[in-house]
């Protein structure tokens, strides 16, 4: 049977059908599918980790113990779960072991472009690069025979065109995989450095094992076409758009791009008269190529930013452009915003409210950072204002940064802010740190985390007491506060940033999209109190219209959560409808 | 039926995610490689969202470009605006006649632009603006505005009724069948007795 699949499904399919016992992740956008489809598998053991670290960890164990596993992530997950990626490159692995990495050439929902290729190159483990969601399936039970095969773990590399693109798939069935005998080999698991120095070699072996096997396996395939002037190599999402670029050219298209299939190349390269190299991002490719005294076109003519397309490649290489006709009409953006009862809206009005420098962090509170609110001054990686935030005070000095608070969301608190708060207590910091807890991550599309007390399977479990771990690493100023009682709130921000020790605010009110919240009503402007002086608009609220001559709910998107009529001075906002009325 | 692309565009909220869902899974039952393609993320707190659906033959690169839509589903007026040069020239538009404000609307910062429809009129001939959310509305759920979208694009294909029936009843929730296959047949209607 065929059946139109995301390739993020797909993926999930084929560890379905390849026998994989435990699957983990942390979500991050484009990857989240993987695990969420998984989840649906009982077959399968599934977990949302704590972060990308402790996921691979978890997987690595898996495999040790005999059982294949996979482990998925979007590429800034990889640089978290860098270390052990590194070494299980040396210890290798028992039951097969793959790690999925989702790139976002484009930037569609990231804070960089980084190309994972890098690290199969660099932690020396081989990686395959899917072009459709039958190749998300077909590869992925490639890589985890190919992983007991070679004892070595397997990367995916997917980008957000292919992990959400659907196309047709052929499913199977699931074949069960006795878990292979674990036997104590502490040559081989525990690496330290006599034994590492011997597995170093093996990995070495074993990488150019791996690179005549690319010469000959059909993951790299030659398609000639009746036109052997232009020949093109490429791979995952570029393989579809040169094809509708070039047409009937032909082609080299890796499935294998680490370790590249030397001999193969030269030979293609050699039969065609003139090369190019269609890669997104850097020039992985095209660097093995210069190295390999084999003459291509690439970057010299292609972007080394963003995503590509076939028009794209087109109007780069083959000078045509398309005739389109654009009208001119200033459109206005439309970017994405906070939304009608989000919790985030009463912390960041409070803290622009007193002009605080906010060190922030990722998540859906990073459009706190937007006008109108604008109360957010940094935002580097997961975790990282917690220690901005810390840095920042010992640079100027605990006076001068009496006006810092860091703020943090409860998922990106637990993946990795809380080692940063236990630097500010070790390291005599006197910051203020907002947990924003909305009980959910809420950017990747609502998944559990552990403060939220479900698993990914909506299993209840025991739920993380926030405000006892900061009491336990030495915050002793841990206050739990509303953000939609503004009062309240702006009363606890002045007094924690005025003390001289560390401190916690839990801000907690739940995602305004999840199941449990129910607001009722809507507002609505008493034209007779409402005086346009827009400090209503401060909220940045999409309910809350300006027109021009004066303030307008617009009733479609209120949802009644009641905290503009807060801020308004003169009660012009009133609610309608609802059970209190 | 040779390839067809369809790019939907929208407000994230308004349900175009599971349009394009539908749309493809029909495409299959009738026999046709279908790619669909959708950005999920930050797109979706109410920002611009587009999605593609490419049915064909055989189908490679699963974007959609400039001038290269064969039917525009416009589901707000202003992204209509944004995303007609996707559409070929002699493209089907369809605009669903609803405004929302975006951000810098909302807070003064500029202008929604008057007049969208007859602009988009004036720049292509094959343009129908339809009311799916005033449909949805008497069907009692505004929700259901995406699949009267369906059922209006649905009449513009040659892909039998009943297969997208079929398509609806795979992809929706239970829950919501009988709603939406009404809110399909109330857009096939509005198709089928459509006059400029
Ligand atoms: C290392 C890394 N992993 C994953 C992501 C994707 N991601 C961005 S924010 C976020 C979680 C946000 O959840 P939370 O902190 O609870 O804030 P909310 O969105 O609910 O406001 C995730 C998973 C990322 N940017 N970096």
């Amino acid at each position: 049977m065929k059946k139109l699949m995301l390739g993020n499904e797909a993926i999930a399919r084929g560890a379905y059908e390849a026998g994989v016992k435990v699957a983990t992740a942390y979500p991050g956008t484009p990857s989240t599918e993987i695990t969420e489809f998984i989840a649906t598998y009982d077959e399968i053991f599934s977990e949302w980790s704590p972060n990308e670290k402790v996921a691979l960890e978890v997987a690595i164990g898996a495999s040790f113990a005999g059982g294949r596993a996979i482990c998925s992530m979007k590429h800034v997950g990889l640089n978290v779960a860098a270390d052990p990626l590194f070494t299980v490159s040396y210890t290798g692995v028992n039951g097969g072991l793959v790690i999925c990495v989702a790139d976002d050439p484009g930037m569609h929902s990231s804070q960089n472009e980084q190309d994972s290729r890098h690290y199969a190159k660099a932690a020396k483990i081989p990686m395959l690069e899917p072009s459709d969601s039958q190749e998300c399936k077909d590869f992925i039970k490639k890589a985890l025979e190919l992983s007991e095969e070679f004892d070595t773990p397997f990367i995916i590399r997917l980008t957000t065109r292919i992990s959400h693109s659907q196309s047709l798939v052929e499913l199977g069935e699931r074949v069960e995989i006795p878990l292979k005998p674990y036997s104590k080999d502490i040559g081989k698991y525990v690496m330290m450095p006599a034994m590492a120095r011997k597995r170093h070699v093996v990995v070495e072996e074993r990488m150019e094992r791996l690179a005549s096997y690319a010469e000959e396996t059909e993951l790299n395939r030659i398609e000639w076409g009746s036109n052997t002037e232009i020949g093109v190599i490429t791979s995952g999402i570029c393989y579809q758009y040169s094809k509708e670029a070039f047409g009937d050219v032909s082609y080299l298209k890796l499935g294998m791009v680490h370790p590249l299939p030397e001999q193969l190349i030269s030979e293609f390269a050699s039969k065609v008269k003139t090369l190019y190299v269609i890669e997104e991002l850097d020039p992985f490719i095209e660097e093995f190529l210069n190295k390999k005294g084999i003459t291509c076109i690439g970057k010299e003519k292609l972007p080394i930013v963003g995503e590509y397309s076939a028009s794209l490649i087109r109007k780069a290489i083959l000078g045509t452009d398309e005739d389109t006709t654009a009208l001119q009409e200033n459109v206005p953006v439309r970017p994405p915003v906070l939304c009608p009862g989000c919790p985030h809206r009463g912390v960041f009005y409070t803290l622009r409210k007193n002009k605080l420098t906010v060190s922030g962090d990722i998540g859906c509170y990073t459009l706190g950072s937007m006008s109108p609110l604008e109360a957010m001054d940094t935002c580097v990686c997961m975790g990282a204002s917690i220690g901005v935030a810390h840095g920042m005070e010992k640079a100027l000095g605990k006076e001068d940064h009496r006006k810092g608070v860091a703020v943090i969301g409860d998922s990106t608190f637990i993946h990795s802010g809380i080692t940063g708060l236990i630097d500010i207590v070790y390291n005599k910091g006197t910051s203020t740190v907002i947990i924003l807890d909305n009980s959910i991550t809420g950017m990747t599309g609502h998944q559990p985390n552990p403060a939220t007390g479900y698993t990914i399977k909506g299993e209840k479990t025991r739920q993380i007491d926030l405000l006892k771990l900061c009491n336990a690493i030495g915050i002793d100023r841990v206050r739990v506060c509303d953000p939609f009682n503004l009062d309240e709130f702006d009363k606890v921000v002045k007094e924690e940033i005025a003390a001289d020790e560390p401190s916690v605010i839990i801000a907690q009110r739940p995602c305004a999209l999840l199941k449990t919240v129910k607001y009722e009503g809507s507002v609505k402007v008493n034209e007779e109190k409402c005086k346009y002086c827009k400090v209503c608009m401060r909220l940045g609220c999409p309910a809350i219209v300006d027109t021009g001559e004066d303030i307008h709910i617009n009733e479609a998107l209120c949802v009644g959560c009641e905290l503009c009529l807060e801020v308004c001075k003169f009660n012009a906002l009133e609610k309608v409808g609802g059970s209190n009325e | 039926m040779s390839n067809v692309s369809i790019m939907i565009a929208g407000v994230g909220g308004q349900g175009t995610l599971l349009t394009s869902r539908v749309l493809g899974t029909a495409a299959v039952k009738a026999g046709y490689d279908v790619k669909v393609s959708e950005v999920h993320g930050m797109a979706q707190r109410g920002g611009s969202v587009i999605t593609y659906v490419k049915i064909g033959e055989n189908v490679n690169s699963p974007v959609i470009e400039k001038g290269e839509a064969d039917i525009l589903l416009c589901f707000e007026k202003l992204e209509a605006l944004r995303w007609l040069e996707y559409a070929k020239k002699d493209g089907a538009i369809v605009v669903n006649d609803q405004r929302i404000d975006p951000m810098p609307v909302i807070i003064g910062r500029e202008k929604y632009p008057d007049d969208i429809i007859s602009k988009i009129k004036a720049n292509r001939s094959n343009v129908f603006t339809i009311d799916a959310l005033e449909t949805a509305k008497e069907l009692g759920n505004i929700r259901a505005l995406n699949i009267v979208m369906v059922g209006f694009l649905a009449n513009k294909t040659d892909i039998r009724r009943e297969i997208w029936y079929e398509a609806i009843r795979e992809t929706v929730k239970a829950k919501f069948l009988d709603l939406n296959l009404k809110a399909f047949d109330e857009g096939y209607k509005m198709a089928e007795s459509y006059s400029n």
